[in-house]
């Protein structure tokens, strides 16, 4: 048309921390003992966020970039492996 | 079949982490296991909601399965478009809605039963979180009774829609009600939805820690005490047939009331009426589970 306005089809492309780095927002963080751990996975299962994947141990991985450390993961811990802890300065 | 936590985990779901949701988001933790089972051949409907906002601040999205976002009342009308244009060119998907409880309950309800009515391949996905909270908390078709809302300050006093049978009366080949604290049986039922033909609905109970007032760390504590205590009956109507799935030991419904602040300084009394109501409604899904039919 010549109008010379730039045309931007609003089409969002899939990438990962699309909010940004969420672990950012995370007061307290959830950490693994792996001594404790069953392997049952249902920390990954109820995981709100996708971050636990498997560790090269074979042991629940925590991806702290992203984890926005509501405690879901600790909460339905059967055994009580994970554990809340304060997120320092 | 029933599906085991092996066959989720060597699925590849469609959400990437670092999306807009809330800390300890019920609808995000839906979305994950859903779209394990429902597998990569999906394309999402999302009409306005939190999930639009979870899912795409342009210009990046947190969902890599395809999705198509649309105004709040249009949703069943354009899965029903897009379900149809894919089949002229030869493609078989599963095109799935995901909507919150406003634009299914309140707003959605003309075009989910016009599409139902006509019988559209899709499946129609309602997470409930029983209020809008995406613009504040207002009070919805889905709210509880006696619930805290923002529009509700002293407690809502009319029932809430039961949605899925009145989707149920469109007599559809399946409705079932889901929650985030059963997550195996949640599962499943995408599982069964995927493999049937026509129109079908699930209802998801999903917690939302901001408007319900509850602690982050409990969302699946939450909505498994939903179905403990009968407040939220998991329950699926199969071509008629309505068969209760989850038959839990009750539990006394206080115990779910007080882990949410939005039911904060109901009486003794109160609580009675409502544990009467849920009474009510489980034994009239006991009843209609010994019927031949129930639509």
């Amino acid at each position: 048309m010549g109008l010379g306005v730039p045309i931007i089809i609003p089409v969002s492309k899939p990438s990962k921390g699309s909010a940004g780095k969420t672990g950012l927002w995370r007061v307290e963080k959830p950490v693994v003992d792996e001594d404790k751990c069953i392997k049952c996975w249902l920390c990954w299962l109820y995981c709100p966020e996708d971050v636990i994947t498997e560790g090269p141990n074979g042991f629940p991985q925590i991806d702290y970039t992203f984890c926005k450390g509501c405690g879901v993961c600790a909460d339905v811990c059967p055994t009580k492996a994970i554990q809340m802890t304060k997120e320092e300065e | 079949m029933t599906l085991t936590i092996h066959d989720l985990r060597k699925e590849s779901g469609s959400y990437l982490p670092g999306s807009a949701a809330c800390p300890g988001c019920g609808a995000t933790l839906a979305f994950r296991i859903a779209s394990r089972v429902l597998g990569p051949n999906t394309i999402y409907v999302v009409p306005a909601s939190c999930f639009s906002v979870i899912q795409s601040p342009f210009p990046k999205s947190a969902i890599s399965a395809p999705l198509y976002n649309i105004a709040f009342p249009a949703a069943a009308a354009t899965a029903s478009g897009v379900y149809r244009a894919y089949k002229m060119i030869g493609r078989n998907v599963n095109v799935v809605v995901w909507a919150g409880d406003g634009g299914t309950v309140d707003i959605g309800i003309q075009a989910l039963s016009g599409a139902a009515e006509r019988g559209e391949d899709i499946i129609y996905v309602c997470y409930d979180n029983e209020a809008y909270m995406n613009t504040g908390i207002q009070r919805s078709g889905a709210t509880p009774l006696m619930a805290w809302t923002k529009t509700t300050p002293t407690g809502k006093r009319e029932m809430p829609k039961d949605m899925p049978m009145i989707v149920a009366a469109h007599r559809v080949p399946y409705v079932a009600t889901a929650s985030v604290g059963y997550p195996f049986d949640l599962a499943n039922k995408f599982e069964k939805a995927k493999r049937i033909k026509g129109f079908r609905y699930i209802h998801i109970f999903s917690t939302c820690p901001p408007g319900w007032n509850s602690p982050v760390s409990k969302t699946a504590e939450v909505a498994k005490l939903a179905v403990d205590t009968y407040f939220w009956p998991l329950y699926e109507i199969e071509n008629g047939k309505l068969r209760i799935t989850v038959k839990p030991r009750k539990r006394p419904l206080k115990e779910f009331l007080e882990l949410q602040d939005r039911f904060r300084g109901l009486s003794d009394e109160e609580i009675e009426e409502l544990e009467k109501i849920v009474m009510e409604k489980w034994n009239f899904l006991l009843h209609l589970e010994k019927s031949e039919r129930v639509f």
